[in-house]
């Protein structure tokens, strides 16, 4: 990682510096090691600040939509990102002549959360070292494995290959993962009774502030004007009102990007509250792979999506009444 | 004293203007009976529901939502309800995800000469939600664990 960086750092200055473009989207350190930020960097010496390990889990591309209007844009993206930038590009948010996309490699994310929850203290520093985590505590080093430590959307990673660049760094690029297993936990979810999965979603939905983060956070939800800032839509609000507003908004943000959301995990990523949230969006997924063939959003830049598609011989809605009792 | 409070549904029935609406004033003027718990509200098209307003019946205390329109190929926009079938396909699948009873919500295809099947499908539907009795499930989610 720490040689991409270099080579991400001196590319982007050299690409500032030949006119390629003006800016570079990229990762600033954040206030701790762990929250690496999206940020810009419009000059050769400020590109050097740039930050590439392993906490940058941030998905860049929704950030092009408000800072690629003018100009060259340069923007770092991870193979999953690229899905997000091609679903922009087919919603004609965003236009390919201003980008120029430097796909970076990723061998997974890691989730500062996880190190703590294995009952590790005092964090001052994470290393990568091959398939390990060197974590250096205030009470001295510990070896942890990566694998254990992945964000939740790096567990189940779909793919390794970019789907769309103007030049890789490094060159080589991956391959997609074909057993990824992302559906496991809906499908547990799924052979639950009813019972079961209401107290499921009640726990979980209950915990919501409704702080928003996951709408803003997500490259689908790109809507000028969202329905729940619709002060008439007696939603507009930060608390929820009542007791049905949590599911309310929860269903209604999933259903909104129901065949455009490319599972790029940042619903759940940012969730202050730790909502498994990506779970109802592959359960979205998984129904339109089952009942309209598989489908993957973001893969090429023009594709028609399932929800805005129809053939004559679709399933009846009936057909989820009828697939058994729990 | 205590008084037994008998259980009187709510039901909102969303109809598409040109078919079940139609359908619904058929079975009306053929004298045929649905019971009067099924509140109808006219939509121009059975695609013109959103998801949402589906989720707001609920909220608003309704114990089922039906959603009627053309039947699919007869739409009279000719193709808005191959849209709604695949969303509320979607929607459906969801609510049963979140552990909904499914039989709280329901599509069918009513024609604006169906006035039969508009009083059958109402009668059954109604029927179904009597046996599920009131919607509590999406009212209580704030009861915190």
């Amino acid at each position: 990682m720490q040689e991409i960086e270099k080579t991400l750092r001196s590319r982007c200055a050299e690409l500032i510096n030949n006119g390629t473009c003006d800016k570079v989207i990229a990762w600033d350190r954040g206030e701790f090691f762990y929250d690496n930020s999206p940020a810009t960097f419009a000059c050769a010496d400020c590109a050097q600040k740039l930050v590439y390990d392993c906490f940058c889990g941030a998905n860049l591309s929704k950030y092009l939509i408000q800072y690629a209007k003018e100009g060259k844009t340069a923007v770092l993206l991870k193979p999953c990102d690229t899905y997000s930038f091609n679903q922009l590009l087919t919603e004609h948010r965003i236009s390919r002549e201003n980008i120029y996309v430097i796909g970076v490699g990723c061998d997974g994310m890691v989730d500062i959360d996880k190190i703590r929850a294995m009952g590790i203290k005092g964090i001052t520093a994470v290393k990568e070292d091959g398939e390990d985590l060197v974590v250096s505590t205030l009470y001295g080093e510990k070896t942890v494995k990566k694998a254990d430590c992945l964000l939740e959307k790096c567990v189940s990673c779909k793919s390794k290959k970019h789907y769309v660049f103007d030049e890789l760094i490094p060159e080589a690029d991956g391959e997609d993962v074909k057993e990824n297993g992302r559906f496991d936990m809906v499908e547990k979810l799924e052979a639950m009774t009813a019972e079961e999965r209401f107290e499921f979603w009640q726990e979980q939905l209950s915990k919501c502030i409704r702080c928003n983060a996951c709408r803003n956070a997500c490259p689908a939800c790109t809507c000028r004007k969202c329905v729940f800032d619709n002060p008439h839509s007696g939603v507009a609000s930060k608390a929820n009102a009542d007791s049905f507003e949590e599911k309310m908004f929860h269903i209604v943000r999933a259903f909104h990007v129901a065949g455009r959301c490319t599972d790029c995990g940042e619903c759940s990523r940012v969730c202050p509250q730790n909502i498994p949230l990506h779970l109802l969006n592959r359960k979205f997924i998984k129904e339109i792979n089952e009942f309209y063939g598989e489908y993957q959003a973001g893969e090429t830049a023009d594709q028609r999506g399932p929800l805005v598609n129809y053939t004559t011989e679709d399933a009846e809605p009936t057909a989820v009444s009828d697939r058994g009792d729990n | 004293m205590q008084v037994e409070k008998q259980f009187k549904p709510k039901i909102v029935a969303f109809c598409c203007n040109w078919c079940s609406y139609a359908g619904a004033d058929l079975a009306g003027s053929s004298r045929l009976s649905y019971p009067a718990d099924v509140k109808i509200i006219r939509v121009p098209c059975s695609c013109r529901v959103n998801p949402l307003f589906i989720l707001r019946a609920f909220e608003r205390g309704a114990d089922g939502v039906i959603l009627c329109g053309c039947h699919p190929g007869d739409c009279h926009y000719s193709t808005g309800n191959y849209y709604t079938r695949r969303r509320m396909t979607m929607l459906f699948s969801m609510l049963d995800y979140l552990g909904v009873e499914k039989g709280r919500t329901r599509v069918e295809w009513v024609s604006a000469a169906e006035g039969v099947k508009f009083s059958t499908v109402m009668n059954n539907f109604v029927a179904k939600i009597y046996e599920l009795g009131e919607n509590v499930k999406l009212g209580d989610l704030r009861c915190k664990k």
